[in-house]
């Protein structure tokens, strides 16, 4: 049981996680060093205005004062947040497979079609639904204090995977109630967010970086349940 | 009755809660490092992933 839960988390979670790693590459890395660009002032979105840096610089002048190993510090930064992305989706699939085996537990088989309505209801979960208060950012965009955004976004995602379960699992009409008023509770309390906007970068970018971001996601999602739904059942015992 | 009785042990140590709980929380761990720890070591590098896949950062 141990190995099935561990060893099936492991191969999806990599699955998705290389799926998410391309798609990383491919479609935000451009975004968000174009992000950083604006958030640094390298470049300005009010054409004619003189960006500073903090340290007062402009961006031909940080550009000059840097320290030339550039090349290297993107390579080091793309390993980094690849690694990252990869630990992310395996813990991903343990929560996901932990979910599978505790279903399993109650007599309720996982099939493929399951797995792959579990994908979409983490997609929804922790994209789509803490999205709704917390949409995705490019660098550089202020937003309100971290903690409290952290724990507005922890409370609706948790409140969000116990509603879909209720809605899925639940035996009584009272259980898929109980899981709508879970998915709008954390809404009606509201995201912390600020009073004004004040982004850096042009509203194209961080358009196009929402859309994309939620593709990346929805996804990496989807490979994961189907990936997850597959090792799962692969690697049951026989029955003795 | 007795061999219903042990019948019964097997099945609940073949699903155990456990695995369940370990799998879990060790998913919940690497995502607190990947996702939300702040200290610089773990946001710096992490930090195109937070933003690619929507956690709150900075």
């Amino acid at each position: 049981m141990t190995t099935r839960i561990f060893a099936s988390a492991l191969f999806a979670g990599l699955l998705a996680g290389l799926v998410a790693v391309l798609l990383q590459w491919s479609l935000m890395e451009k975004l968000i060093l174009e992000g950083e660009e604006y958030e640094t002032g390298a470049k300005s979105h009010f054409a004619g205005v003189l960006k500073l840096n903090e340290d007062g610089e402009t961006a031909e002048q940080a550009a000059e004062s840097g320290d030339g190993g550039e090349e290297e510090g993107t390579t080091r930064r793309f390993a980094l947040a690849f690694f990252a992305t990869f630990v992310t989706w395996v813990g991903w699939a343990l929560l996901m497979v932990a979910g599978f085996a505790l279903t399993e537990r109650y007599g309720v088989r996982i099939t493929m079609k399951d797995a792959l309505v579990w994908g979409t209801a983490g997609f929804g979960a922790i994209h789509v639904m803490t999205g709704i208060g917390l949409p995705p950012e490019l660098p550089g965009q202020p937003a309100a204090e971290i903690e409290l955004r952290q724990m507005w976004w922890i409370t609706t995602a948790a409140t969000a995977v116990i509603g879909f379960a209720l809605m899925g699992y639940g035996r009584k009409p009272f259980h898929f109630a109980a899981g709508i008023a879970l998915l709008i509770a954390p809404h009606l309390i509201g995201a912390p967010r600020l009073d004004d906007y004040s982004g850096m970068a042009p509203p194209e970018l961080s358009g196009e970086y929402v859309a994309r971001s939620y593709a990346v996601a929805f996804i990496s999602w989807i490979v994961l349940g189907l990936a997850a739904g597959y090792f799962w059942n692969r690697l049951q015992q026989p029955p003795a | 009755m007795t061999t219903t009785a042990q019948t019964r042990a097997h099945d609940a140590a073949n699903l155990g809660l456990l695995p369940i709980f370990m799998a879990a929380a060790a998913g919940l761990t690497l995502l607190y490092f990947t996702g939300f720890a702040q200290a610089s070591v773990y946001h710096d590098s992490a930090h195109d992933t937070r933003h690619t896949l929507a956690f709150p950062c900075h």
